[in-house]
């Protein structure tokens, strides 16, 4: 297939799918992470992860409408108050939901699965209530559309950089928040021992709701910096659940650099299918692929070894 | 339901010829009244739900799930036309009643729906469905309880059920003018195809393949993506690297925002000359999903666009935006589904009856001169005859119709020569 | 009792005969033959349910891809009937008469060679119970011989019916695609279509339900079952007393596979199509939630909990069609927080002890009120 082309185009194309690689990659670690530490970390199955991304998006949504409406001068850099608006209403709901819902089912996992599918279910009409059925468009200012020419051939998103910025910023941001601050050392504690961290003074449910807003409002960001590149509408966040649990499970469900490691793996793989084989072959080779790995290695590609 | 004192729609369109037509039909409509009663009987033989002063339809869609987004205009639209026909006195003398049931996406729920509103509600007529899914898991159910189904959507054919008036445009009669004006207009001599992963995108890119190679120019590739699917850079090098005149893109739903936000994020401008990009899914609808300034510039290839420049679309976009707010869009399938209501009236009127069989020998060679997209005609074979539209993409989110087609189109559900 | 009813306790007989009055008495004579196909359709539905009772309930194996072989067999079934629609005189517009409808659309002019042995009725019966068995055996040796459970099991579970569906979907000349496997008339000459037929149907289909549920009533008074029980407890005891736990649950799995692939035949039977909207995520999910509000511990719990969260979305959808998923969200949080057991919990904390007691002090036959759930200890 490369018989009728240049070597410099191919060299180009290559370059481009490398990048598309790499988006793809940003992109899954923005939405996995936020379920890593929710799920990885403490066990809770959230099906509603989904809905509050799309929290996020809608978030944006309003913001850009407001602004564009309101204060056009701003418009330019909105999105940057947006995205920590998401970040702070999706925690918000989040904390909400944990207080009134998951604190209780912390000793059954099973059953918050169940629990998050209903909310989930309710958090989708709530959307439709009082956004509508259709979808919304969001209206993003004009430095983040279109494309650099890094050569004659080479082109690169400029929303796809941005991803992959905001990607970094955001795991750089956990990495220190869980490993390097305080209230990480007391999540940890409490992940890996409840009623040692509670001996030893940790406010376990506390570090808890903590925990879970800061899962959900990094579902915020992932969501809001979606709108660049995806759809916002009520069923939305139904999309990327599959993908985003096999993820983290994927990575090992205890360990976040497991999941950024999975990222990079399964976005590879499907980026690279992707170019040689037709659109849903490649993603049902890519899952099998991953099922196939996981039924060898059940414990995902990072684990960590903990007495529990 | 009933009308608030305002003269709406079709009733109150300017021009003399159209103006005298609806006040026959209303006349018609309004003599019957008194008529309709004592003959209660002739009008409904078969148990349907008819009273003396009132009828009751089916309106069957998803308002939940992942299709609600695209259907809810269609419920606009028949709410809408149910209630302009009512003002105007009703069908045979009597109001028209609706149940509204909910598909909720899933299509086995859409059976099961159609057969309550035909089974429990005994509904005189059913308006609804959208996906080909859908229409395809009632089919059956329509045909068992003899039932009749006014379907909206632009669809692949293959097709033909007299239980059925397709109102939407069937493949060919969407696809090979779009086609024939691109190669004559932009001088296009490839194509790439693309498409999300089910019957409709398939069979709708092989109409236009075989076509494309009787015009003896070159596909140059053809993709599916899953329904869903929201990353598309890699297709989007794989056109990069191919250079098509033209990248025929039928991609559908949360997809089609995907497709539209990453193509000018990767730089590929429609605006410019070449490529050119022309779709047929999507509508006014869905760029208020994509956001007009992501796909300004394409071309679409459909039988109605909201800014057609005649009379009746000039009334019928004004009574909807009364009812619907301001910011509403229309897009083809919502005008279509409008037409759903009106062609059963107008059956119903020429059969003189609201019994099933006689609507179906009555619907052939119904026209309706007041339809927002202008003259239609019922085929013999239950689609439309039409007149297919190659719209241009503006930032605002309208469509600039650039072409319209001299004749109507033949629906041809079967095409020879293309399967 | 006779010999081959002796492992039924007085109350599993007492249950048995409730819901067999419900449903061969009650229902049929109260409701018409369209609500009465509605009730047949959620009853398939409880062959999964019943199968999650023993592998989640009872197992602790919580599968979210039941919904595969509940398409595995539904899809067979489609299969026999759609081959037999497909004859040459009733596909005689098609290109290439004598093959099924959507192959003609896509080009295929040949029947794909896995359709052939569905020409035979006896393959597609033994397809049914063994295809779903394999497929089963499959994934679970692969995941129980290497102690995957618990949520990992789940996801990966869930996983599974997501490849299968985009599968099925891209797969469509072969498969019927996103439509499905639709228009389905003749069982063997037989008219499926018709109220008689819809009748008949029905009571094959509870029939089969009661004899599932007799027979799950034996596996669980066997040693098996209360090795399964012992399994969820505390699995490494059971590990430390010499028995080869994975085997159990490849065998619990393997099961409830085949429940569920019963049901999925059935429902294709009395709805007349099979679609991929049926193996996929949300379907699989609904299913585990059915048992969760049946009480997963209840078989009897099951058929209840699924015959009420169904006919909830019904009654909830028909009254208020643009709202009725708040109702349902709703219930599903209600059950995990309020009601952890289910039905089947309500009744063993309210019903159970009245009934009792009641029994006691009137001393007349059994009696119970004809709505409640039934438990199945």
């Amino acid at each position: 297939m490369f018989a009728d082309y240049t070597w410099s185009e191919l060299g180009s194309i290559f370059a481009m799918q490398g990048f598309a690689g790499l988006i793809l990659f940003s992109v899954f670690v923005l939405m996995a992470l936020g379920l890593a530490i929710i799920f990885g970390q403490m066990g809770v199955i959230n099906m509603a992860h989904g809905e509050f991304m799309i929290l996020g998006a809608y978030v944006t949504y309003l913001c850009s409408h407001i602004v564009e409406n309101y204060v056009p001068s701003l418009f330019g850099v909105y999105f940057f108050g947006a995205m920590i608006l998401a970040f702070f209403a999706s925690a918000a709901l989040g904390a909400l939901v944990e207080w009134a819902l998951i604190r209780h089912l912390y000793k059954r996992p099973l059953d918050t699965l169940l629990a998050t599918w209903g909310l989930s279910l309710m958090l989708q009409q709530a959307y439709r209530s009082i956004f509508g059925a259709r979808e919304v468009g969001v209206t993003l200012p004009d430095w983040l559309l279109g494309s650099v020419a890094l050569t004659d051939t080479i082109e690169v998103p400029i929303n796809g950089l941005f991803v992959m910025a905001l990607t970094l910023v955001i795991a750089v941001a956990v990495y220190f928040l869980m490993f390097r601050s305080r209230m990480g050392m007391q999540t940890r504690a409490v992940v890996q021992n409840r009623v040692m961290a509670g001996a030893v003074g940790i406010n376990t449910e506390r570090v808890d709701r903590k925990t879970f807003a800061l899962g959900c409002g990094i579902a915020g960001i992932a969501g809001s910096a979606f709108t660049m590149i995806g759809s916002t509408g009520p069923t939305a966040g139904q999309l990327y659940i599959v993908d985003t649990f096999l993820i983290v499970v994927f990575g090992g469900a205890a360990s976040l650099l497991g999941t950024i490691a999975s990222s990079f793996a399964i976005s590879q793989a499907q980026s690279t299918m992707e170019f040689f084989l037709s659109g849903s072959m490649a993603k049902v080779l890519t899952l099998l692929t991953v099922v196939g790995i996981l039924m060898l290695r059940p414990e995902g590609l990072f684990s960590l070894k903990i007495r529990r | 339901m009933t009308n608030n004192g305002r003269k709406t729609g079709l009733g109150s369109t300017r021009r003399g010829v159209i103006l005298g037509a609806a006040t026959a039909v209303a006349l018609t409509a309004f003599s019957q009244f008194g008529v309709g009663k004592a003959h209660a009987d002739d009008a409904n033989t078969t148990g349907l739900a008819v009273t003396a002063d009132t009828v009751k339809v089916g309106i069957l869609h998803s308002v939940t799930g992942t299709m609600a987004i695209s259907e809810t205009g269609s419920v606009q639209a028949e709410k809408l036309a149910i209630e302009q026909i009512n003002a105007m006195g009703g069908v045979l003398g009597r109001k028209i009643e609706f149940v509204q049931e909910d598909g909720a996406s899933d299509w086995p729920t859409f059976a099961e729906k159609a057969k309550k509103l035909l089974v429990q509600d005994k509904v005189a007529a059913v308006f609804g469905c959208w996906t080909s899914a859908s229409r395809k898991a009632v089919l059956p159910v329509f045909e068992q309880y003899n039932g009749m189904l006014y379907y909206p959507t632009f669809y692949e054919g293959l097709e033909e059920s007299p239980n059925v008036i397709y109102t939407g445009q069937e493949a060919t009669q969407q696809i090979l003018a779009g086609i024939d004006w691109v190669v004559k207009e932009k001088g296009a001599k490839s194509f790439y195809l693309l498409g999300s992963d089910y019957i409709w995108p398939r069979t709708s890119n092989k109409i236009a393949r075989k076509h494309i190679e009787k015009l003896g120019l070159s596909v140059v590739g053809e993709e599916y993506y899953p329904l869903g699917h929201t990353q598309f850079n890699s297709v989007i090098n794989k056109i990069k690297l191919k250079k098509p005149d033209v990248i025929y893109a039928i991609v559908v739903g949360g997809s089609n925002v995907a497709f539209y936000k990453q193509l000018k994020a990767a730089g590929i401008d429609m605006t410019k000359e070449k490529p050119v990009l022309m779709t047929i899914s999507v509508t006014e609808d869905e760029i208020l999903g994509i956001g007009g300034e992501n796909i300004a510039g394409a071309y679409a290839t459909m039988k109605y666009f909201q800014s057609l420049d005649n009379d009746n679309n000039k009334a019928f976009v004004e009574a909807f935006k009364a009812k619907y707010g301001d910011e509403i869009v229309i897009g083809d399938v919502t005008q279509a589904a409008y037409l759903g209501p009106w062609l059963w009236k107008a059956a119903v009127e020429k059969a003189g009856s609201f019994d099933i069989d006689k609507i179906k020998a009555a619907s052939p060679g119904i026209e309706l001169t007041t339809a927002p997209e202008g003259y239609v005609k019922i085929h013999e074979n239950h689609h439309l005859w039409s007149k297919t539209r190659v719209g241009h993409a503006k930032a605002d989110g309208q469509y600039e119709v650039v072409y319209e087609t001299k004749d109507l189109m033949e629906p041809n559900p079967f095409p020879e020569g293309y399967q | 009792m006779t010999n081959g009813k002796s492992f039924l306790s007085r109350q599993d007989l007492l249950a048995l005969a409730v819901l067999a009055a419900l449903l061969f008495i009650v229902l049929p004579v109260s409701v018409d033959i369209f609500r009465l196909n509605l009730v047949g359709k959620y009853l398939t539905y409880a062959f999964v349910a019943i199968g999650l009772v023993l592998c989640w309930g009872m197992g602790g194996i919580l599968s979210l891809g039941q919904g595969v072989f509940f398409g595995l067999g539904g899809y067979c079934m489609a299969m026999f009937l759609k081959l037999e629609a497909s004859t040459p005189e009733a596909t005689k517009i098609q290109s290439t008469p004598g093959i099924p409808d959507f192959m003609d659309w896509n080009q295929l002019t040949e029947l794909p060679w896995f359709w052939e042995p569905f020409k035979s009725f006896g393959f597609t019966l033994a397809a049914i119970l063994i295809l779903p068995a394999i497929f089963a055996f499959i994934v679970g040796a692969a995941m129980f011989k290497r102690r995957v459970g618990g949520v990992y099991f789940a996801i990966i579970t869930q996983a599974i019916a997501a490849i299968l569906t985009i599968l099925i979907i891209g797969q469509q000349g072969y498969t019927g695609g996103v439509n499905g496997i639709t228009d389905l008339r003749t069982l063997m000459g037989w008219d499926i279509r018709t109220d008689s037929a819809k009748y008949v149907l029905y009571f094959l289909n509870g029939g089969l339900l009661m004899a599932v549920l007799v027979l799950c009533l034996f596996v669980l008074k066997s040693k098996l079952g209360r090795l399964l029980v012992a399994l969820r407890d505390k699995e490494d005891r059971v590990r430390f007393s010499g028995y080869d736990v994975a085997n159990f649950k490849i065998f619990v799995f393997c099961f409830a596979a085949v429940l569920s692939a019963i049901g999925g035949a059935m429902f294709t039977l009395q709805v007349g199509f099979m679609s991929p909207s049926f193996v996929g995520i949300v379907p699989s999910i609904e299913m585990v939630i059915y048992c969760a509000v049946g009480g997963r511990l209840s078989i009897f719990g099951a058929v209840y909990g699924t015959l009420l969260v169904n006919w909830a979305k019904t009654t909830f959808s028909e009254t208020f069609p643009e709202l009725w998923l708040f109702g349902l969200g709703a219930l599903f949080i209600a059950v995990v927080l309020v009601f952890p057991n289910g039905l089947a919990g309500v009744y063993r904390a309210q019903v159970a002890p009245r009934v009792k007691k009641w029994l006691h002090t009137r001393k007349s036959g059994p009696d119970a009120p004809v709505q409640d759930p039934q438990a199945a200890e």
